[in-house]
């Protein structure tokens, strides 16, 4: 159940990050803050599909979250979103083309290793 | 509007903290008002419901809407695997401001764990944030 759970959690987190990353490149940088402006923004990132897809995986995330800590403890919990970290590297890498150089890779790496030492 | 290189620079650092704020208060007014909910086990939609209703896990809600436009924001020049690391200092607050609630004492593996995330932190913030072509989106925002 739990390590079920801990898939579930760390499979719609990738998926839904990537799908955003994926999404907002496409609608391209966002450079105007007037309140005017980001209402009609908002407007049409509700009608971006992988968009509307990626804020599904992240409310499945984001329960499933909340169920793993009422079957587990916070210890457990938390190194499951460390793994997501250098999963989602290598996927910007692989899927997205970001160049991924030695100090993101430390970098990631040094996150992930971070997480799970918080969490002893 | 294309925005030259210093500005950009400003704006990744702005919103990269404005990610960080409004995840650590909104988890952390979600765990607050989740304790003083007594039903916090069960996974009934009703429970949800009812929650809600919750001063601090409204704020909290509200809160981590407002951290996932800011992320998605954010994610709009800038590389996911930039923003990832970057905004993962958010664990190590979330971690004080659980130890400074509950009063416990920060374990040596809990020190090097923060000094890890620090670092990992400083290394891809070094990098530029975004190393993807930026010309070609479908729409003019």
């Amino acid at each position: 159940m739990q390590w079920l759970l801990v898939a579930v959690i760390v499979g719609s987190t990738v998926l839904g990050d990537i799908l955003q990353t994926i999404e907002m490149k496409r609608v391209g940088e966002v450079d105007d803050f007037r309140p005017g402006h980001l209402r009609s923004l908002l407007g049409k990132l509700a009608s971006r599909k992988y968009l509307i897809v990626a804020v599904f995986f992240m409310a499945v995330s984001f329960f499933a979250f909340m169920k793993l800590l009422s079957v587990a403890d916070l210890s457990f919990a938390v190194p499951a979103s460390a793994a997501s970290v250098v999963l989602e590297t290598i996927l910007a890498k692989l899927l997205l083309k970001e160049q991924v150089d030695v100090k993101r890779w430390a970098g990631a790496g040094l996150v992930a290793c971070g997480v799970a030492l918080l969490a002893l | 509007m294309r925005l030259d290189a210093g500005t950009r620079d400003v704006k990744t650092r702005v919103f990269t903290l404005i990610v960080i704020i409004t995840n650590v208060l909104g988890d952390s007014a979600l765990k607050w008002g989740m304790q003083h909910e007594a039903q916090g086990l069960s996974l009934s939609p009703l429970m949800y419901l009812r929650a809600i209703f919750n001063p601090a896990v409204f704020l909290g809600v509200s809160l981590l809407v407002l951290w996932m436009l800011t992320r998605m924001t954010l994610l709009s020049w800038a590389d996911l695997s930039y923003v990832l690391p970057v905004t993962s200092i958010g664990y190590v607050l979330i971690t004080l401001i659980g130890r400074f609630f509950f009063n416990e004492a920060v374990t040596p593996a809990r020190w090097i764990g923060t000094l890890c995330i620090i670092g990992g932190m400083v290394l891809v913030g070094l990098t530029s944030p975004r190393t993807t072509p930026g010309a070609h989106p479908e729409t003019s925002v």
